[in-house]
């Protein structure tokens, strides 16, 4: 078979059949391309997955595009992309045509207030999981609890500011820290 | 214009959304909200059903907003510009850039970003249970959105107690539809 209808319907099937999103894409993702298709190997899995940690992107993307240009360039890359966006594009397009009516259905209105509940409970819960995750360290706590506390003082107050700022923040004063500590760290102990 | 106004918002989602599926959900609200494309209510409502359909769940938020705000030629740009950073991210590190996450300085940036990512997704969370469980009207507690929100707090979180990978998202989301129509309806 042509390779890049190939690429295309290989991640056409992993994106119509990954649901929720994030790693559990992954053990499909690895499945598919390391095991059945023996696109990539195990090793490049493991790092395309720690290169997804560090960039932005839904991570399924990432190793799209990865294993898309690894295959056949960028014509490669481009087609597994978008075989792997093109199930859900269709999808919630349809959706999007009818949920307005659909929510005007009384019982189907009562789901809901019960499913926004659920939303907050859900991202409650992947913040945890990044949280025992997180290294046990005094900077990235202390980073953690002062996006936490200015986050939720701009949601209550309705503040109009981003969280881009406050992540362009951190990521600043980290580099400014880094740069005013590396002298000293060279003449003491080493790092 | 708003075609525009899409491809901009969602590109900045797109450049931002380090921490996985999740850590999108801050910055499409924020993008979101501030254009005015959806209420806080409707936005909530759509990521419960982008968990509950294939897809990562950015992608699948930026296809509907998109798609409300200027139909299939919105939701093509919105889907376009959040791809977009991370298609272009990927292609450059593979081809050229590999030394770049290495470097120490682009560490430092990262150290400083990933927790602040974290901080950002728990103050959604608690933010978002706070409103839609502690509901005054008419200086009166509800009491409907404060026991549903205990029951599935317990549910969810006390299911890996019982057993450790716990209950799916998907299982949630449905259980709570159910909760929600037993609550209201019955």
């Amino acid at each position: 078979m042509n390779l890049l209808l190939d690429l295309f319907l290989t991640f056409a099937k992993v994106g119509l059949f990954t649901f929720g999103g994030g790693y559990a894409m992954i053990a499909l993702i690895e499945n598919t391309c390391v095991e059945k298709k023996q696109w990539i190997t195990h090793d490049e899995m493991m790092n395309i997955t720690v290169v997804a940690e560090s960039t932005p992107g839904p991570i399924a993307i990432n190793c799209a595009t990865y294993v898309g240009y690894k295959q056949k360039g960028f014509a490669g890359a481009l087609i597994a992309t978008i075989g792997m966006i093109l199930p859900s594009f269709c999808i919630i397009f349809a959706i999007s045509k009818f949920l307005d009516h659909f929510l005007e259905i009384t019982w189907i209105a009562h789901a809901f207030q019960g499913i926004k509940i659920a939303v907050g409970i859900l991202i409650l819960d992947a913040a945890i999981k990044m949280l025992q995750k997180m290294q046990k360290k005094p900077m990235p706590r202390a980073f953690m609890l002062c996006a936490f506390a200015a986050m939720l003082l701009i949601n209550i107050f309705s503040v109009r500011i981003s969280s881009i700022i406050l992540m362009l923040t951190c990521g600043l004063i980290s580099l400014i820290i880094f740069t005013v500590k590396k002298p000293a760290a060279k003449g003491g102990a080493g790092k | 214009m708003i075609l525009l106004e899409l491809f901009i918002g969602f590109l900045k989602v797109g450049c931002f959304a380090f921490g996985g599926a999740y850590g999108a959900i801050p910055l499409i609200r924020d993008v979101v909200l501030s254009y005015g494309w959806l209420d806080d209510e409707m936005l909530t409502y759509m990521i419960a059903v982008s968990e509950s359909t294939p897809g990562p769940i950015m992608v699948n938020l930026a296809t509907y907003v998109g798609s409300s705000q200027a139909g299939i030629l919105g939701s093509l740009v919105a889907t376009l510009a959040v791809v977009l950073p991370s298609f272009i991210i990927i292609l450059l590190v593979t081809a050229l850039l590999k030394a770049v996450l290495k470097n120490p300085y682009v560490q430092a940036v990262l150290r400083g970003l990933k927790p602040c990512m974290i901080g950002i997704i728990l103050a959604t969370g608690v933010y978002m249970i706070i409103r839609n469980g502690v509901v005054i009207q008419n200086s009166s507690l509800m009491i409907r959105p404060l026991i549903l929100t205990l029951v599935l707090g317990a549910i969810y979180f006390g299911s890996r107690k019982i057993e450790k990978r716990g209950m799916s998202p998907i299982l949630l989301i449905c259980l709570s539809a159910i909760a929600g129509i037993a609550a209201y309806g019955l």
